[in-house]
């Protein structure tokens, strides 16, 4: 439980940094607006979520270790978030939507090998069975 | 169907629905770092990747809601050609699980320098206002990272594929780093210039010189790197296929992006460390120290022999021992020995044999390949020892078996200071009572640097396939059962 509290101590300030972010939302500044305010409070963000992530990874087990990239290899498919906004674009012309459409096979067939590749191996991974002799 | 799309439209009017969409990316954001916390541990571990899917699932629809993202065609259309490379991709045996992380590494690169270059290019075109020079500078990093990653996984999962037209060894060139240095140098230049000046006269031309070095950057960084390297190599591109996810989230001016990308980028970096340590060296010297591995020594001209045994004498030996510890590394996967293995490890356990299996960080070819080898073979994770705990009781150990790994074992990183592995920290398969060394022949490896490990005294060889060889122990030690 102690790892859970440490882990819950260390979310807490990126959860409250994206909050604070997410509030600014509702005025969507001006195109030439305060872009050095939002600046900073992505480098905040990047900042604390890399702290965040170090923590979290340096505790998984090396027996993990390849599930593990699998898995980290599927969240970072979140490119699948642009992609999806040049894909589907309307404004946009349509050699840019091919493009976004490309980075969008790609990102998605990245989380559908990802995902299904890491649960795979997990399933592997027996603990001793009580026959095991 | 219109009137309902009307109702929703008034209770979520675009206000409303952007701070609800951000909410949801607030939700993913938190579910992707459990999805890592429970990822830590084997009992957990498949909770993380429910996790993941929830908050992967969770940014892709809310993305879709989004009032400026229309056509579903342009969107339906590419998900469903994903369905079948996805799932195909999915079910590669797992000896090409490394090949297949390499080139998802090349998948998320080429997304994210696809986006960041569709953004360059329409805002350039189309409205120069919106090209900000933090802007330009946030997409010059994603192009980068997002094309070398590209090209670079490509020739990485070329290596590990062993396609023909990639060479296997180093690919070297005099003054390679050089080059290397003055086209990073160029790329740098060209990368100021445009934040200087975003919608200059050749600020297109400086952008299409990025996306060139950046395709070129990617394969020159992995063409001169081995296949022992390669842990290090994946783990490193994993940091870059993140860190151009993040540079993405800075373009977009989204902190999702920003959160799951700096996850990926910690945990490659976090595993390239462990990588280098484990090989006791560091990060440049992996990255451009590609000589040092090129010119094996050939000294110590006198033959050295080695002392064979036959799989039944090794398998009476292993039949009466009481701690058996099975060292693998990647001859194990070529030959596809695990299977095998765990039938060894069944005769073994049957005899009252403890067996336990010696895991270095950097066996096989990607971080963590023996253990998914071996779980797959359903040997229990509990007997899969890592090095730091393994070695205190290898003195202990009665028979120690080396199936396909070799410098992982190799005594001379221990004192040979000539050596290139010196330094390395390494299985202490010497200290074990007696070591049984499987080799595919009797050639000196085509490493070329001798094992001291395989000429001990108390060191016999057992020469033939992997497979083979525990195939015949297994056979032997089956058949001898009822007469012992």
């Amino acid at each position: 439980m102690t790892r859970f509290s440490r882990t819950a101590c260390m979310l807490t300030p990126a959860l409250l940094a994206s909050v604070a972010c997410a509030q600014g939302v509702d005025t969507p500044p001006p195109a030439h607006g305060p872009v050095q305010l939002d600046l900073i409070s992505m480098l905040f963000v990047f900042m604390l979520s890399t702290f965040i992530g170090i923590g979290l990874i340096r505790r998984v087990s090396r027996l993990l270790h390849t599930p593990l990239m699998s898995l980290t290899n599927a969240i970072s498919a979140i490119a699948v978030v642009g992609a999806i906004i040049v894909a589907g674009g309307e404004h946009y012309p349509v050699w840019v939507r091919a493009m976004g459409a490309v980075a969008l096979f790609a990102s998605m067939t990245n989380i559908i090998s990802g995902f299904m590749i890491t649960d795979r191996m997990l399933k592997m991974f027996n603990a001793p069975t009580g026959g095991g002799k | 169907m219109n009137t309902s799309f009307a109702f929703l439209g008034d209770i979520l009017s675009t206000a409303n629905r952007n701070t609800l969409i951000e909410l949801a990316y607030l939700l993913a954001a938190g579910l992707f770092i459990f999805s890592i916390h429970w990822m830590g541990d084997p009992k957990t571990a498949r909770r993380g990747v429910f996790a993941g899917v929830a908050a992967m699932s969770l940014a892709v629809l809310f993305t879709w809601a989004r009032p400026e993202v229309t056509g579903y065609l342009w969107i339906i259309v590419p998900i469903a050609l994903a369905v079948g490379p996805g799932v195909w991709l999915s079910n590669v045996p797992l000896t090409a699980v490394p090949q297949r992380t390499a080139l998802s590494h090349a998948f998320g690169g080429l997304a994210a320098g696809l986006v960041g270059t569709a953004k360059f290019l329409y805002w350039y075109l189309h409205t120069p206002a919106d090209l900000t020079s933090f802007r330009v500078g946030a997409i010059v990093l994603e192009v980068l990272l997002g094309y070398l990653t590209f090209t670079g996984s490509i020739i990485a999962a070329a290596k590990l594929q062993e396609v023909k037209w990639i060479p296997q060894r180093p690919w070297v060139y005099p003054g390679q780093n050089i080059v290397n240095f003055i086209s990073f140098g160029v790329a740098v230049v060209l990368g100021v210039l445009l934040v200087v000046n975003p919608t200059g006269p050749y600020a297109l031309w400086m952008f299409a010189g990025v996306v060139f070095l950046a395709f070129n950057f990617g394969w020159m960084l992995v063409m001169p790197i081995g296949g022992a390297d390669m842990p290090t190599v994946i783990a490193i591109l994993n940091a870059y296929a993140g860190l151009a996810a993040v540079a993405m989230g800075f373009v977009l001016d989204n902190k999702l992006l920003i959160t799951a990308g700096a996850l990926d980028g910690s945990s490659g970096l976090i595993l390239s460390i462990i990588m280098c340590k484990a090989m006791n060296r560091s990060f440049s010297n992996v990255l451009f120290g590609a000589f040092g591995q090129v010119q094996q020594k050939a000294v110590g001209g006198e033959q050295k022999t080695y002392k064979s045994e036959t799989p039944e004498d090794a398998a009476a030996i292993m039949g009466q021992s009481s701690l058996v510890v099975i060292v693998p590394g990647y001859g194990m996967a070529v030959a596809q020995a695990q299977h095998k293995v765990r039938e060894l490890y069944d005769q073994l356990k049957k005899r009252g044999v403890d067996v336990k299996f010696a895991i270095h960080p950097v066996a096989g070819r990607m971080p963590g390949h023996m253990n998914v080898l071996l779980a797959e073979a359903e040997i229990p994770y509990t007997d899969l020892i890592e090095m730091d705990e393994i070695n205190p009781d290898m003195p202990q150990c009665d028979v120690c078996l080396v199936l396909g790994a070799n410098d992982v074992v190799n005594p001379c990183a221990r004192y040979d200071k000539n050596s290139p592995i010196y330094g390395m920290p390494i299985i202490d398969a010497d200290r074990a009572k007696t070591v049984y060394g499987v080799k595919r022949s009797k050639n000196p490896g085509f490493a070329g640097i001798d094992n001291e490990l395989y000429f001990l005294d108390k060191t016999r060889m057992l020469f033939g396939d992997a497979k083979a060889v525990v195939g015949e122990l297994v056979k032997n030690l089956a058949t001898g059962s009822g007469m012992h």
